[in-house]
């Protein structure tokens, strides 16, 4: 232990790394695709945080008769629901919640699948497949199905979505990062840190983790893509929190008169619809400006 | 140009094949004004180091170029076609039935999901000749012509059920499926053992007399174009240095790059070598290790012996080969030194400890008096590190400080021949041979007794090696090092080793010193491994 | 191949108690009496049935007996009985269950056809107009919302245009039997099997894809080109036989959530599947029925993945050496 404090201790001779290659984020941005995500995203971000400036009153609130259709009256542009809610002001306050549970959830997920999948690729024997088997059981089970059995016997909050999207998310993150361990633990240079005599804390931090990071931020932005998914869907459900206006909640609520009034339907769902298609194109280039050797003949 | 035939005699001329890389290369060609004539029965060796260009000529007459390299002129001219000039059907027409090629890896040449026999058949329907009956009797006549054991039998299985070996005598009689006039092989034997290529090597030798093809041999190996070449082609930097007889390049180099080439061969015949006389250093005893794998419910599990009583020590100084095929153990042995994995059975001693008996902490500071060099200079080194933290990682570790271990980093990268300024740079900026460098600055950090070399030099080109071993020997001698050094080369291991081990399934079956072991091989398989050693002839003459 | 399969079997019998042992633990997590919970939460509740229930799940025993009371029970098929449909859920589910796999089979079906035709046709033709087209739409459904593009499809074929029904098996009275009654439900059925297959399709699209790319760059294909074979048949017999190797794993994990995705397709096409009845469930806060239909479709999900482990091995020769 005192090694350890005897490390940070001394003076980092070491110069600063110099910038490597071509940076990722000006990868990124040199792939039409993920920009085109960037700017939805950013969109939504801004509704969310918006949303109680330019919607300070309570998005549930009936602020004009039922069933106006859009594009008609310019105080409810996108025209109201069957009880004469604002459909803008739900699309604003719905952002907020989807990106909070996609985000809260993955990061949940990633916390549950990252040391799992780690312990599992580096320590490897029993371990592994005690792990792996535990992993295999959630990936069996029907997903969204654990999810729905899960929030309604946890009754429906935010904090029951959270918890069962992460608890049915995490399997392949622990796949992946066992997948990229086990390679990476039988590479000469982590052998070589091995046999310098370098504890496996600082192994597992200096040599091997940092190599998994790329698949892991690729992985994660599609995760939360998914997770916005299954949140709309449970909202869909009337398992969403009832405090909380969502856009899988307004799709729920306006599919009975989907009939007369399409726009309330319609808005919410190609809201979820821009959001996820941004969060996927913004994983694709990630990945192509992480991961260049498997993209270059894309 | 000749609109002619191409001359008789001559089964392929190539004239001044120029073939272009991706801009942000580090030359625009890989392939830069090169021609040659292949002679009908003639064994043509192209002979290069890594990046000569060698591999792409032979693609390039067959149209498999990469699709970043393009023609950028020249032709290819066999019998009245232009080969460079003819379309996609052209080139069709041409591939297995004018000219057909074997490649380097045998164990990913073959199609995992198609039986061998099938693989052989789709030749002749690739070009629409013969029933379905006849090519699988077709096939079978073919398996039995390149010596593959129960042809009957093995054109049924499917190649993960064949060895290297055999999968390469599969590979070259679909090659030889339609009887075509050239045959080019791209390293056919480079990932084979000793013994299978020496075979290999027969084998296509004796085809090309028995059938007079012309055969376009791509190799880096010298002792390979000994045994084998007619004539020889050395390319450098994708343009010929020199070309002639066999006999006259390898005896009687008239270029500067070829003569080192030659020179940087080691030689067969172990230089004379002081008995090293110090105290011992290590000492290994009844080490042994089983792997147990498969082995489900229902099936019994199957068992490879990596490691079967093997003992030896190591005196200061002194340097102890451990020579062996894949599959012999060598690797296994020493990682099983290294403790990193654990054996069965057994003991390492370094001085009064007994490194097998270390747990945890302990033998964490134990590591440092013993270190190890990689075989593969690109996965060896941590591509998000800093040359400089990749060398100080190991003392800071053991309680140096960060600074101390700077200081002395500088200095060894002196020692192995690199610049002060590799310390702030990645690995890779730097070239395989400097990798290497940088690999045993790394290892000599910890001021380690002993060092381990596990095919240190097997990935580098043969000038790198040649002074890669002399740095080895030289640091050696001045930190008065023990040195374990694994390899599968015998020319390498006779250069540099004072005692050598032959292993075979995890078992030394013979130990003696270097220049014993090569004038009096006793065991039966020492002798095949050094009848199988390539460029014999050179040795002798 | 029968050791192979028998193996699977009884792997698929532990996952299968795993899972249970999941549910009994899931009861629990939910607030209040686990009897009155199981017997459908407050209200409406029977007294003696209350009673009855914790004789029968042990209640009044230590947890290990609870548990062993429980795995007991389901081990004999009984799941419990339903108080707010006055029905055992076993017999519940069994009425339920053709319709589910009718429609999930049939989504499984159009998925793996369409996205391994359209994913190979994107990889043929890579950076092609054909190519981006396809991708792009890959993309564009991966990113719907299930049940959102359900809806959309009713508006548009059931509403707008009048093709199709929007909801239910079959038309309510209208008596057709035979080859009628199968052209009536197939009807029905085609507007929920084609939403429930389009997220799916994107996915093999992109496995696909993905794969043949990455098999079009191995050793063998350079082998399969030197023979002089036509651009066709490598594609087909070289690259796509390989590439389909991960598209069959993928198939096996996508299992799970092609059940969970029918909960919603069934939902918004009134489909009388058991993702319809795990709705209803929900709505009246019917556990019992809840947690029984997770155990059934969990158990959908592992015969299916036997059935995907057993085809990769038909296709797979190496497998008896790989493991």
């Amino acid at each position: 232990m005192s090694r350890a404090i005897a490390m940070t201790d001394s003076p980092p001779a070491a110069p600063p790394a110099p910038a490597r290659r071509r940076s990722p984020l000006a990868a990124i941005l040199r792939h039409p695709g993920a920009v085109l995500g960037l700017v939805i995203l950013a969109g939504a971000i801004g509704a969310a945080l918006l949303a109680p400036v330019l919607y300070p009153a309570s998005p549930w609130r009936m602020v004009q008769r039922p069933f106006i259709p859009p594009f008609t009256l310019d105080r409810v542009p996108l025209g109201t629901d069957a009880l004469g809610r604002d459909i803008a002001a739900g699309l604003m306050h719905g952002a907020g919640v989807s990106l909070l549970v996609g985000l809260v959830s993955t990061l949940a997920a990633l916390l549950i699948g990252v040391p799992l999948g780690a312990l599992a690729g580096y320590l490897g024997g029993r371990v592994d497949d005690a792990l792996m088997r535990f992993t295999e059981l959630f990936q069996t089970v029907p997903s969204f199905a654990l999810a729905i059995v899960l929030v309604a016997i946890l009754q429906p909050s935010l904090g029951s979505m959270i918890l069962a999207i992460a608890l049915v998310s995490w399997p392949p993150v622990t796949r992946l990062v066992r997948g990229e361990v086990l390679s990476l633990r039988s590479r000469e240079y982590v052998q070589a840190a091995v046999v310098t005599g370098q504890t496996t804390f600082t192994i597992l931090r200096r040599e091997v983790l940092p190599n998994t990071l790329s698949p892991i931020v690729v992985l994660a932005s599609l995760m939360v893509a998914t997770a916005i998914l299954l949140e709309s869907s449970l909202s869909f459900l009337g398992l969403g929190d009832p405090n909380r206006m969502s856009w899988g909640f307004m799709v729920g609520a306006g599919r009975t008169v989907i009939r007369q009034a399409w726009w309330i339907t319609a808005f919410p769902g190609l809201a979820i619809l821009l959001t996820v298609l941004a969060l996927n194109l913004i994983g694709e280039g990630l990945n192509d400006a992480l991961n260049p050797r498997l993209s270059r003949e894309r | 140009m000749d609109q002619a035939l191409t001359p008789p005699g001559v089964a392929v001329a190539v004239r001044d094949l120029r073939l272009a890389l991706p801009h942000g290369g580090d030359r625009p060609n890989a392939v830069d004004g090169v021609s040659f004539d292949l002679l009908a029965g003639e064994i043509l060796c192209l002979v290069g180091e890594s990046g000569s260009g060698k591999s792409m000529c032979a693609h390039a007459l067959m149209g498999l170029l990469p699709k970043a390299v393009t023609v950028a002129g020249g032709s290819i001219r066999l019998g009245q076609t232009d080969l460079l000039a003819q379309d996609a059907a052209g080139w069709r027409d041409t591939r297995g039935r004018r000219i057909a090629m074997v490649f380097q890896e045998p164990m990913t040449a073959l199609n995992p999901l198609m039986r061998i026999g099938d693989q052989m058949a789709e030749m002749f329907e690739a070009h629409g000749l013969l029933t379905p009956r006849e090519r699988r009797a077709r096939a079978v006549a073919l398996a039995r012509e390149v010596g593959l054991p129960d042809p009957e039998g093995i054109v049924r299985a499917y190649p993960h059920q064949l060895s290297g070996g055999q999968r390469q005598r599969a590979m070259i009689a679909m090659a030889l499926a339609l009887e075509p006039a050239i045959l080019v092989a791209d390293e056919p034997t480079t990932a084979l053992d000793v013994t299978t290529q020496a075979q290999i090597l027969k084998l296509i030798r004796d085809l090309q007399r028995r059938r007079n093809m012309a055969v376009l041999f791509i190799t880096h190996d010298f002792g390979v174009v000994t045994d084998i070449a007619d004539r020889v082609l050395v390319l450098r930097q994708g343009r010929v240095v020199e070309e002639g007889p066999a006999a006259a390049v390898l005896g009687a180099p008239r270029e500067a790059y070829t003569q080192a080439l030659l020179a940087a061969v080691p030689a067969m015949n172990p230089p004379a070598r002081p008995a090293p006389d110090g105290p011992k250093t290590i000492e290994v005893a009844g080490l042994s290790k089983t792997y147990v794998t498969g082995g489900g419910w229902w099936r019994a599990p199957r068992t490879v012996a990596a490691a079967r009583d093997v003992s030896f020590a190591l005196r200061r100084g002194e340097t102890l080969g451990l020579v062996g095929e894949s599959g012999s153990g060598k690797s296994s042995v020493a990682r099983l030194v290294m403790r990193l994995i654990e054996p069965d059975l057994g003991t390492v001693r370094l001085g009064d400890t007994d490194l097998t008996r270390l747990n945890g902490e302990g033998l964490r500071q134990a590591r440092s008096r013993i270190q190890m060099v990689f075989q593969d200079p690109f996965a060896s080194l941590n591509p998000r590190r800093t040359v400089g933290q990749i060398i100080t990682d190991g003392p800071v570790a053991h309680g140096v400080s960060r600074f101390d271990a700077m200081e002395r980093a500088v200095r060894l990268l002196a020692l192995v021949g690199l610049d002060a300024r590799a310390l702030e740079r990645f690995p890779h900026e730097f070239s395989g041979g400097q990798r290497q460098r940088i690999g045993i600055a790394r290892a000599l950090a910890l001021e380690p007794e002993v060092l381990v070399a596990d095919e240190a030099v097997s990935a580098l080109d043969v000038s790198v090696q040649a002074q890669v071993l002399t740095l080895l020997e030289d640091l050696k001698a001045r930190f008065g090092l023990s040195m374990l050094f694994i390899t599968h080369d015998l020319r390498v291991a006779a250069q540099i080793c004072d005692r050598i081990a032959v292993m075979r399934r995890g078992e030394i079956v013979e130990l003696k010193t270097a220049a014993e072991l090569f004038a009096n091989p006793e065991h039966p398989y020492t002798r095949d491994l050094l009848a199988a050693v390539p460029g014999r002839a050179r040795d002798a003459a | 191949m029968a050791g192979f399969i028998a193996q699977r079997l009884a792997k698929g019998v532990l996952v299968l108690a795993a899972i249970v042992v999941l549910n009994f633990f899931l009861i629990r997590l939910a607030p209040g009496d686990p009897a009155v919970v199981m017997a459908g939460e407050a209200g409406a509740t029977d007294e003696i049935f209350v009673a009855q229930l914790r004789t029968k799940f042990a209640l009044d025993q230590s947890l290990p007996g609870q548990l062993a009371a429980y795995l007991g029970s389901i081990a004999t098929l009984d799941l419990g009985y339903s108080v707010r449909q006055q029905m055992p859920v076993a017999t519940l589910i069994g009425e339920r269950l053709p319709a589910t796999l009718l429609l999930t089979g049939c989504a499984f079906l159009i998925s793996i056809a369409l996205g391994v035709l359209l994913g190979a046709l994107a990889a043929r033709r890579a950076g092609s107009l054909a190519d981006t087209a396809i991708t792009g739409l890959a993309l564009l459904f991966y990113a719907t919302p299930l049940f959102w593009v359900s809806l959309m499809a009713i508006i548009l074929f059931s509403v707008r245009l009048e093709w199709l029904p929007s909801f239910g098996f079959e038309t309510v009275g209208a008596g057709y039997t035979g080859l009628a009654r199968a052209a009536d439900i197939a009807q029905h059925l085609v507007l929920p099997a084609l939403t429930l297959g389009l997220f799916f399709m994107a996915v093999y699209v992109r496995m696909t894809r993905a794969s043949m790319l990455e098999v079009s760059r191995l050793d063998f294909v350079k082998t399969a080109r030197a023979k002089g074979l036509t651009e066709g048949v490598i594609q087909r017999r070289h690259i796509l036989r390989n590439a389909l190797l991960p598209v069959v794993t993928l198939a096996g994990l996508q299992a799970g959530t092609l059940v969970g995705g029918a909960v919603l397709t069934e939902t918004v096409f009134a489909w009388p599947g058991i993702g319809r009845l795990m709705y209803d469930a929900l709505l009246q806060r019917d556990y019992n029925l809840l947690l029984g239909v997770f155990v059934v479709s969990s158990a959908m999900v592992l015969i299916f993945n036997l059935v995907t482990d057993v085809v990769y091995r038909a296709v797979d020769p190496r497998i008896e050496v790989a493991r």
